[in-house]
């Protein structure tokens, strides 16, 4: 049982819903990220997704944006980022961490050593936003026969016809894009959600968590209220941007995984 | 290279979108649905004889085409070998061959029920002709621009604005081409519905290489045509210039299988092809990678981070190539050369001064290649060149660079 699998079957134990984070490595700085990334478990994150950055994010509205060229304007790369999930692993043997990026700097650096660095540095599983079904022999066998999870985004264009193709190599949980549109655009509905999150969770049995325009503890209760877990990623990000404190941030986390949790 | 050469170079790509290693299909899961759609509706459209009676009726009518085969006498004589041809691609409607990839790709948006069409542009001769194309049948169109670009194409933007089309300054990145690709696959993401994206070059996920390919190839169609006519026999060499790659790929696609024919495609040398990348040479400096829904050769730093790259040409100003080049210039059947903007440069004064044709500056960097192998050619070798796009749009870029003020 990977990690993720772990977390899950706990979490439903409990009878909890997944608080799902996001940062971008590196962001603004590589230390500073590191203490925030440190302190996500503690702010009551189930898992930790970490962004990689990337000069061409196609997918992300202007707040991952500008972190991702915050990070690399601070020198991050993404053998950093592997350092970085090396960092935390020596503090946290149990939070899952997601990589999330684009294909090229996986790519730059060859698939087989990437994926040889991630399994030892402890990362659990990966989002590769440009890497679709119909390109999973880039990526995604060599990580599920790696043991890494390929966690795959289903989204309001993924029909019937499609679903089953999507969630073929899709392992740990499916991430569902709430919206049509980039990170942090838009706002999820939980009204509309909810039907799509029984469709995909029938096809596949995976977890499901919703992202993509959920930015107040609000909205994070109402969506955890229909789905298995919730991502937030750029409101976090954008305080982030603002200068807050790493204390600030985590407290702004903790009303997320709160609000998330119930509590 | 160590790809063994097919038997024809004309059957790509294959049902993956691939030639060889490149192309493909690396865009996220929103999009994924819509471009096999799109797939789906080119493939029926290719051999439907009403799609392209369409398209031949406007190519002749609204465009200007065919295209004159020009034997240019006094650059001929001016260089001393070769005898040269251009091919005026540079007369078609709205000044450059960029028209005639739009029409296809409108027609099919209409064959598809897509009333808002959204375009990329770096120098904006694409997204004027698609702006053209858009009142010519009056569908709402957006243009995505780099902030860098609107300042520096500034008669390009009002053409776009003149022509009803909305221009949208992009400030993410660096403001250039790639970063206006970049926000309109944003867009695209987004208004899913009603949405056609309108790819200017061979480059993209698929179907968008091989579509657009077919569309320019009307370019190299004509050219085989009309050499018959002039000189009873196929061109020797052919030459162009290469951002993405479209009009060379128009222009070379019908003749791959004719291995008689030399072909030469000229990458934008910039400042020169060296370390400090100040160039948009993809072959000749970069590596491969993936981006923008392809794998291709791609200019980019050691952590697979994008660069910039620069150009004097705005047209050539982008870090990336069609995926079909990276293949042919891996399989060794294009050869594929670099030229400075200071010989580019030189070029266009050339054709001012010798034919009475003020060039584009991309094409002014095939003619720089042109006037370096020319001199040492027979009399009797027949050598085109793709004369893509005419210069209006540069003077400003060129005075200054002349040290100039217009």
């Amino acid at each position: 049982m990977s990690r993720i699998e772990r977390r899950f079957a706990a979490l439903r134990d409990e009878g909890r819903k997944a608080f799902v984070a996001y940062v971008m490595a590196g962001d603004p700085d590589e230390a500073t990220a590191l203490e925030v990334v440190k302190g996500l478990p503690g702010a009551g994150v189930d898992i930790i997704e970490l962004g990689i950055p990337f000069t061409d994010p196609m997918a992300d509205g202007p707040a991952i944006q500008a972190a991702g060229q915050r990070a690399l304007g601070a020198g991050m790369t993404l053998a950093k980022t592997l350092e970085t999930v090396r960092a935390f692993r020596e503090t946290d043997g149990d939070t899952p961490i997601v990589l999330m990026g684009y294909y090229n700097p996986i790519y730059s650096m060859g698939v087989d050593a990437f994926l040889a660095a991630a399994v030892e540095v402890g990362v659990d599983g990966l989002i590769v936003v440009d890497l679709p079904p119909e390109e999973d022999d880039e990526l995604c066998v060599p990580a599920n026969a790696a043991g890494l999870n390929f966690i795959r985004l289903a989204t309001p264009t993924t029909d019937d016809r499609r679903l089953p193709k999507v969630l073929e190599n899709t392992s740990g949980f499916v991430y569902y894009v709430s919206i049509t549109g980039i990170t942090g655009a838009g706002a999820a509905n939980a009204g509309q959600v909810a039907p799509e999150v029984a469709r995909i969770k029938a096809a596949g049995g995976l977890p499901v968590c919703v992202g993509f325009g959920i930015k107040t503890p609000g909205s994070a209760a109402e969506v955890a209220g229909v789905a298995d877990g919730v991502v937030v990623g750029s409101a976090i990000v954008e305080r982030i941007g603002r200068g807050d404190s790493p204390a600030d941030v985590l407290a702004f986390v903790k009303s997320l995984a709160d609000a998330a949790h119930g509590v | 290279m160590n790809t063994i050469a097919p038997n024809s170079f004309r059957t790509g790509p294959d049902e993956r979108g691939r030639f060889g290693q490149f192309g493909g299909r690396f865009v996220s899961e929103t999009l994924m649905p819509l471009i096999l759609d799109l797939e789906a509706e080119y493939e029926k459209a290719k051999t439907d004889p009403a799609f392209w009676d369409e398209m031949d009726h406007l190519w002749k009518h609204y465009v200007g085409r065919p295209s004159p085969l020009y034997f240019a006498p006094r650059l001929t004589e001016h260089l001393g070998g070769a005898k040269i041809y251009l091919k005026r691609d540079e007369l078609n409607h709205t000044g450059a061959h960029k028209i005639n990839n739009v029409l296809g790709q409108i027609l099919l948006a209409r064959r598809m029920g897509k009333t808002r069409i959204i375009a990329e542009t770096g120098a904006g001769q694409h997204g004027v002709a698609t702006a053209t194309v858009c009142a010519r049948f009056g569908l709402k169109c957006i243009v995505y621009m780099g902030k860098a670009d609107v300042e520096r194409q500034k008669p390009n933007v009002f053409r776009m604005r003149l022509l009803g089309a909305e221009v949208v300054p992009v400030t993410s990145g660096r403001g250039t081409l790639k970063d206006a690709m970049n926000e309109a696959l944003r867009d695209w993401v987004t208004y899913v519905e009603d949405t056609f994206y309108c790819i200017g070059t061979v480059a993209g996920p698929h179907p968008y290489p091989a579509m657009v390919r077919d569309f320019q190839s009307i370019i190299g169609k004509e050219v085989r045509e009309q050499m018959q006519e002039q000189e009873g026999r196929l061109p020797d060499s052919l030459v162009a210039c290469i951002g993405g790659g479209s009009n060379a790929m128009g222009l070379f696609h019908p003749f791959l299988d004719d291995k008689d024919v030399r072909i030469i495609g000229v990458e934008a040398g910039g400042h020169g092809v060296d370390d400090r990348m100040e160039h948009c040479a993809s072959l000749t400096g970069g590596r491969p990678g993936v981006l923008h829904g392809n794998r291709t050769y791609l200019l980019q730093d050691g952590d697979g981070q994008i660069l910039e790259g620069h150009s004097i040409s705005a047209g050539l100003d982008y870090p990336g190539i069609g995926p079909e080049h990276s293949w042919l210039h891996e399989t060794g059947r294009v050869e594929y050369v670099s030229v400075t903007d200071a010989e580019a440069l030189e070029a266009f004064q050339l054709s001012c001064r010798t034919e009475g044709i003020i060039p584009a500056l991309e094409p002014s960097h095939a003619l720089a290649h042109v006037a370096k192998i020319a001199p040492d050619l027979p009399s009797d070798h027949l050598l085109v060149m793709n004369m893509c796009g005419r210069g209006d749009k540069d003077i400003f870029t060129v005075a200054d660079a002349l040290g100039t003020t217009i």
